[in-house]
C-alpha cells in the first residue's frame, strides 16, 4: 500500500519500463508502439526485398532456389501491407486523432491496448515460419503462394506454414478491427464541444473513412481464410473444384476485400498530405467539403471494382465492362484531390521544409501510379499487363511513394510534436533525395520490363531484361539503405538531440495539435478546448 | 453523470460496430450462394447444370452448324489416362449427341473419380443441356479398370447467333480420400 500511496503523489505520472508499453492505455504511447512496429516491419519486409533483389540482380539461379524465392514474395507483401502500412497509419491515427479533436484519449483505452499487442504475436507467428524455412531442419516452407494466397495453391498445395498464416491473418484482421472501431467511436463521440463534423481536419475524416472500410472488408477476410482453413482440414469445398466448389470464388472473396484494402492503405495518405501542403503553403487547404465528398465517394466506388484485379478470368463482357468503367470512374475523386493539392499550392507563399518535401514528391509520384492504374483499367490492354512488372511498377507507386512517403512527410512533420526536437536537418535532406532517387531507378525500370512482358513472382527471367533488372537491383539496395538515415533522424529525436521546437513546430501550422506544448504532454485536453 | 453518459454512448457505438463487423464475416459466407445464383443466371465462369435435362430439344436448326470442342484434364493426383473419343463435333442446335469419354485406373487400388464441367465461352453454358453425363455422379474405377463414359447432349436452339464454337472441358479428381472422410 505505501508504494500505491507514493504513486498517488504524482497523480500524472506514467509508469516506468517494460510495464508502461506492455499495459498502457496511453493513446501516445501506444501510437508510439505502433509506430515503431511498423517501422521495424518495414525493416523486415525490406530485407525480404533484398533477397529478392538479390537473386533478380543477373539473371540465372545464383542466390535462392525457386522455392525459397517465392517465400520472400509472399511474406514481403505480407509484411509490407499488413506490418508495416497499416499499423504505421493506426500509429498515426493513435497519436493524432485525439490531439485534432481534442479528446484527452481514444474512447476505448484497454481495447487500444489490445488492438496494439495482438500484432506482435501475429508477425512472431507469420515470421516463424520463414525462419523454420531458413534455419530449421529440412527447411519446411514458408507460404509461398503469393500475398493474395489464391486458392488452389494456398489450399491443395499450401505448405503446412498455411495454417500459421491463416492463424496470424485472424489476429491482425481483430487487431485492424478494434482499432477502427476505436476511431470511429472516438470521432463520434469524443470531439471538443464546436469540433462539428465539417470543422475536423482532413486527416481525422479519411480515417474516419477509412476505419468503416476496415469494419467492412476485415471481417470478409477473415470468412476468407476461415473457408481456407475448413478446405484444408475439415473436408468442406468452397474453393475446392472436385468437390463441387470454385477456385474464382476464392478470387472474387479476396478482392472484395483486397480492394477496398488498397483505399485502406492511401486515404490516411490523403489526410496527411492535406494538413501538411497547406501548412508550408500558408493557404488554407483548397475546397475541404469537396476533399471530404471526394474521399467518401472514393471508398463507395472501392466496393464495385474488385474484378478488375482478375479480368483474365473469363467474365462475360458486360462484366468487364462494367468493372472497367466503375475503376476509371474512380480517377474522378482522385483528380479533384490531386486538383485541390496544386490549388492550395497555388499561389501560396511556399517553403520547402522536410514535411512539404515529402508531401510534393507524394502528389506527383503517387499521380504516377495512379496513372498507370488508370492504364491498368482498361480491359483489353490489362491483357496483355496482368501479372507483368508493370502491375509490380503501378502498386509500388501508389503504395512506397504513395503511402510510404506520406508517412515519413507525416513523421517529419509531427516528430517535434511527439518528441520535442525538429528533427535533424542534414540528415533528413539526405535521407529525403536518397530515397526519392533511388525509388525511382528501383521502380520506373519496372515499367518497361512489364510492358516488355517480364512475369511477375519468378525467380529468373528472359536475358534481355538483364540490364534493367541490374539497375533495379542497385536501386532497391539503395532505396533500403536509405532508410537506415531515417532510423537515425528518429533515434535522436528520440534521445531529444536536436534543435527545441516550439509548440507551433511549422511557422504556418493550424489545428489544435499545435496548442499543446512540444513534446505532447502524458495528458492533453482534460478539460476539453473551445473550438471557434 | 456526463461521464457515465458518455461511457454509455461509446459502449452503443461500440455494439453497433460489432454487429456490423460481424455481419460483414457472415456476408464473406454469403457470397457463396450469391455467386452460384450469378453463375447461374450469367453464365460466369461456364458452368453448366448439375443435373439431366429432362426436356428434349423443341427443334432442330438444320440450317445452323456449330463447332462443340472437348477439351480433358486431370486434377492432382490422378494419373491415369481421360480422353474423349473425339475432339471435335459439328452439330445443329436441338441435334441430340453422344459423346464417349475414357477414363483408366493404373492404380492397383479402386478409385472414386469426379469430372467437373466447364464451358468456354461462359455465356454459352446455359444454353448446353445435358440428358446424361458421367460428370452428374461419382463414377468408380476398380484397379486397373478403363471405363467408357457416355455423355449425352444437345445445344438450345435459342443458342446466340454469333457463338459459332463452344469448348466443354472436363476436369477429372480424385475424390476417393474425401468420399472416404464424409462416409466415416
Amino acid at each position: 500500500m505505501s508504494t500505491a500511496a507514493a504513486h498517488d503523489d504524482h497523480h500524472h505520472h506514467a509508469p516506468k519500463g517494460l510495464k508502461r508499453w506492455l499495459f498502457s492505455t496511453n493513446h501516445k504511447d501506444i501510437g508510439t508502439l505502433y509506430l515503431w512496429f511498423s517501422f521495424a516491419m518495414f525493416m523486415v519486409g525490406g530485407l525480404l526485398a533484398m533477397v529478392i533483389r538479390t537473386e533478380l540482380l543477373e539473371p540465372g539461379m545464383q542466390f535462392v532456389d525457386p522455392e525459397f524465392f517465392n517465400q520472400m514474395t509472399t511474406v514481403h507483401g505480407l509484411a509490407m501491407v499488413f506490418g508495416a502500412v497499416m499499423p504505421g497509419f493506426v500509429g498515426l491515427a493513435n497519436w493524432m486523432i485525439p490531439l485534432m479533436i481534442g479528446a484527452p484519449d481514444m474512447a476505448l483505452p484497454r481495447m487500444n491496448n489490445w488492438s496494439f499487442w495482438i500484432l506482435p504475436f501475429a508477425f512472431l507467428i507469420l515470421l516463424s515460419s520463414v525462419f523454420m524455412s531458413a534455419f530449421g531442419a529440412g527447411h519446411p516452407s514458408a507460404p509461398n503462394f503469393g500475398w493474395t494466397f489464391y486458392a488452389p495453391l494456398s489450399t491443395e498445395y499450401g505448405p503446412a506454414s498455411t495454417d500459421l498464416f491463416i492463424l496470424s491473418v485472424h489476429m491482425m484482421g481483430i487487431s485492424s478491427i478494434m482499432g477502427a472501431i476505436n476511431v470511429i467511436v472516438t470521432v463520434f463521440n469524443l470531439r471538443a464541444p464546436g469540433m462539428t463534423l465539417m470543422k475536423m481536419p482532413l486527416f481525422v475524416w479519411t480515417w474516419l473513412i477509412t476505419a468503416f472500410l476496415l469494419i467492412a472488408v476485415m471481417p470478409v477476410l477473415a470468412g476468407a481464410v476461415t473457408m481456407m482453413l475448413t478446405d484444408r482440414h475439415f473436408g468442406t469445398s468452397f474453393f475446392n473444384a472436385a468437390g463441387g466448389g470454385d477456385p474464382v470464388l476464392f478470387q472474387h472473396v479476396f478482392w472484395f476485400f483486397g480492394h477496398p484494402e488498397v483505399y485502406i492503405m492511401i486515404l490516411p495518405a490523403f489526410g496527411i498530405v492535406s494538413a501538411i501542403i497547406p501548412t508550408f503553403a500558408r493557404k488554407p487547404l483548397f475546397g475541404y467539403a469537396s476533399m471530404v465528398y471526394a474521399t467518401a465517394s472514393i471508398a463507395l466506388l472501392s466496393f464495385v471494382v474488385w474484378a478488375h484485379h482478375m479480368f483474365t478470368v473469363g467474365m462475360p463482357l458486360a462484366g468487364t465492362l462494367f468493372f472497367m468503367y466503375m475503376t476509371m470512374l474512380i480517377s474522378v475523386p482522385t483528380g479533384v484531390t490531386v486538383f485541390n493539392w496544386v490549388a492550395t499550392m497555388w499561389r501560396g507563399s511556399m517553403t520547402f521544409e522536410l514535411p512539404m518535401k515529402w508531401a510534393i514528391a507524394f502528389v506527383i509520384l503517387f499521380t504516377c501510379g495512379g496513372l498507370s492504374g488508370l492504364m491498368l483499367a482498361i480491359t483489353p490492354v490489362d491483357f496483355q499487363y496482368h501479372d507483368t512488372y508493370f502491375v509490380v511498377a503501378h502498386f509500388h507507386y501508389v503504395l512506397v511513394t504513395g503511402a510510404v512517403f506520406s508517412m515519413f512527410a507525416a513523421a517529419y512533420y509531427w516528430l517535434p510534436k511527439w518528441s520535442g526536437v525538429m528533427p535533424n536537418k542534414l540528415l533528413g535532406e539526405l535521407h529525403f533525395w536518397s530515397s526519392l532517387i533511388s525509388v525511382n531507378l528501383l521502380f520506373f525500370p519496372m515499367h518497361f520490363v512489364g510492358l516488355a512482358g517480364m512475369p511477375r513472382r519468378y525467380a529468373d527471367y528472359a536475358l534481355q531484361f538483364a540490364d534493367y533488372n541490374f539497375w533495379i537491383s542497385i536501386g532497391g539496395f539503395w532505396f533500403g539503405l536509405s532508410q537506415l538515415l531515417f532510423l537515425a533522424v528518429c533515434i535522436l529525436c528520440a534521445l531529444k538531440k536536436g534543435e527545441k521546437a516550439p509548440a507551433r513546430s511549422w511557422e504556418g501550422a493550424e489545428g489544435l495539435e499545435w496548442e499543446v506544448p512540444s513534446p505532447a504532454p502524458f495528458h492533453t485536453y482534460d478539460t476539453p478546448p473551445v473550438v471557434k | 453523470m456526463s461521464d457515465n453518459s458518455l461511457k454509455q454512448r461509446n459502449q452503443r457505438t461500440l455494439r453497433k460496430l460489432l454487429i456490423w463487423a460481424v455481419a460483414m464475416f457472415g456476408f464473406a459466407f454469403a457470397m457463396v450462394p450469391f455467386y452460384d445464383v450469378i453463375c447461374d443466371i450469367t453464365g460466369l465462369n461456364g458452368k453448366t447444370s448439375t443435373t439431366a435435362s429432362t426436356e428434349g430439344p423443341s427443334q432442330v436448326v438444320e440450317d445452323r452448324t456449330v463447332t462443340v470442342e472437348f477439351i480433358t484434364q486431370r486434377g492432382e493426383g490422378v494419373n491415369g489416362d481421360f480422353t474423349a473419343a473425339t475432339r471435335r463435333v459439328e452439330v445443329h442446335p436441338g441435334e441430340i449427341t453422344l459423346v464417349n469419354f475414357f477414363a483408366s485406373n493404373p492404380k492397383s487400388s479402386d478409385i472414386i473419380t469426379q469430372s467437373i464441367p466447364s464451358v468456354s465461352p461462359g455465356e454459352a453454358a446455359r444454353y448446353l443441356h445435358k440428358t446424361q453425363c458421367f460428370c452428374f455422379d461419382q463414377q468408380s474405377l476398380a484397379a486397373g479398370e478403363r471405363k467408357e463414359m457416355p455423355m449425352i447432349f444437345y445445344l438450345d436452339p435459342e443458342l446466340p447467333r454469333h457463338i459459332n464454337t463452344l469448348t466443354l472441358s472436363y476436369t477429372i479428381f480424385d475424390v476417393t480420400e474425401r468420399v472416404a472422410a464424409t462416409n466415416n
